[in-house]
């Protein structure tokens, strides 16, 4: 599954926040972290701010804390910020065609697994799971 | 807190009745036979004796060509009594019967829209197996 640089960037800051909701971190912290760009990130994290998953001070160097629910907020509820939401998108040029409709209830299916499968991952579940990247650093 | 105990037949009518209020079919024909031996039925009881929840699985071995394994094939909970950890104890009890019986591995079967159910798979470890289900509407 390809997602968009967003909503990746989006899954790690929420990740890494929601590690220690005690913690601030700045965004500049967050950028060099993932090895992303501070400007990209800013944006990311003004919609993670507006959803309520985050809180955050201003600037580059104003910190940033988690402000969701570990155990309600599902990775779902991160990527559906950023990325389409699944049979809503824009119709592709051909779908129309017997061949368009076969090869669209083909990728509809794997859609529909894909976000069962990140609507049943919790925040609280990924951060405690036995990874030891995720464990809390 | 609740207390985790084998199934009997007692507590047939009451474990078909929470099974019948949250899903709308009723089998206690399914739930009697649960209680043969080789199945693992599980029933949590609340300290007043009152059914707090169940799980049912069982040990195949070779199933649709995988190596033995310990399947659960229900779980419910009364609703006031989520998020309590019962479902929690009783997945633990099941997990530990199948170890006991020399598996390594547990798996079950999620209709995929039903989120509650996956997330609370998804919080006992669980991730998505080797094997794909496959349907075909025969009508």
């Amino acid at each position: 599954m390809k997602l968009q640089t967003g909503t990746r960037l989006g899954l790690y800051a929420v990740l890494e926040l929601a590690r220690d909701p005690d913690r601030t971190l700045s965004a500049t912290d967050l950028a060099d972290r993932f090895g992303v760009s501070g400007h990209h990130l800013a944006k990311v994290l003004r919609i993670l701010a507006n959803a309520g998953l985050v809180r955050g001070g201003r600037g580059a160097s104003g910190g940033y804390r988690f402000t969701g629910n570990r155990r309600r907020t599902t990775l779902m509820d991160i990527v559906a910020l950023f990325e389409p939401t699944p049979g809503h998108r824009a119709k592709e040029p051909g779908e129309d065609t017997d061949i368009g409709s076969a090869l669209q209830r083909v990728l509809m299916e794997i859609d529909e697994i894909a976000e069962a499968t990140l609507r049943s991952i919790s925040l609280e579940t990924m951060l405690k799971s036995k990874g030891p990247s995720l464990r809390p650093g | 807190m609740v207390a985790i105990r084998p199934a009997q037949a007692s507590d047939l009518p009451a474990i078909s009745a929470l099974d019948r209020r949250l899903t709308g079919s009723d089998k206690p024909q399914y739930w009697q036979d649960m209680l043969a031996p080789d199945r693992h039925f599980l029933v949590a009881e609340s300290t007043n004796g009152v059914l707090a929840g169940f799980i049912a699985g069982e040990i195949r071995a070779w199933e649709f060509g995988q190596p033995p394994a310990g399947w659960v094939f229900a779980i419910q909970i009364e609703p006031e009594l989520r998020l309590q950890g019962v479902g929690t104890q009783l997945f633990e009890a099941l997990v530990t019967r199948f170890r006991e019986n020399g598996v390594t591995r547990v798996r079950t079967l999620v209709d995929r829209k039903d989120h509650l159910i996956l997330s609370f798979f998804r919080a006992q470890g669980m991730v998505a197996g080797p094997s794909l289900q496959l349907d075909k509407d025969l009508s």
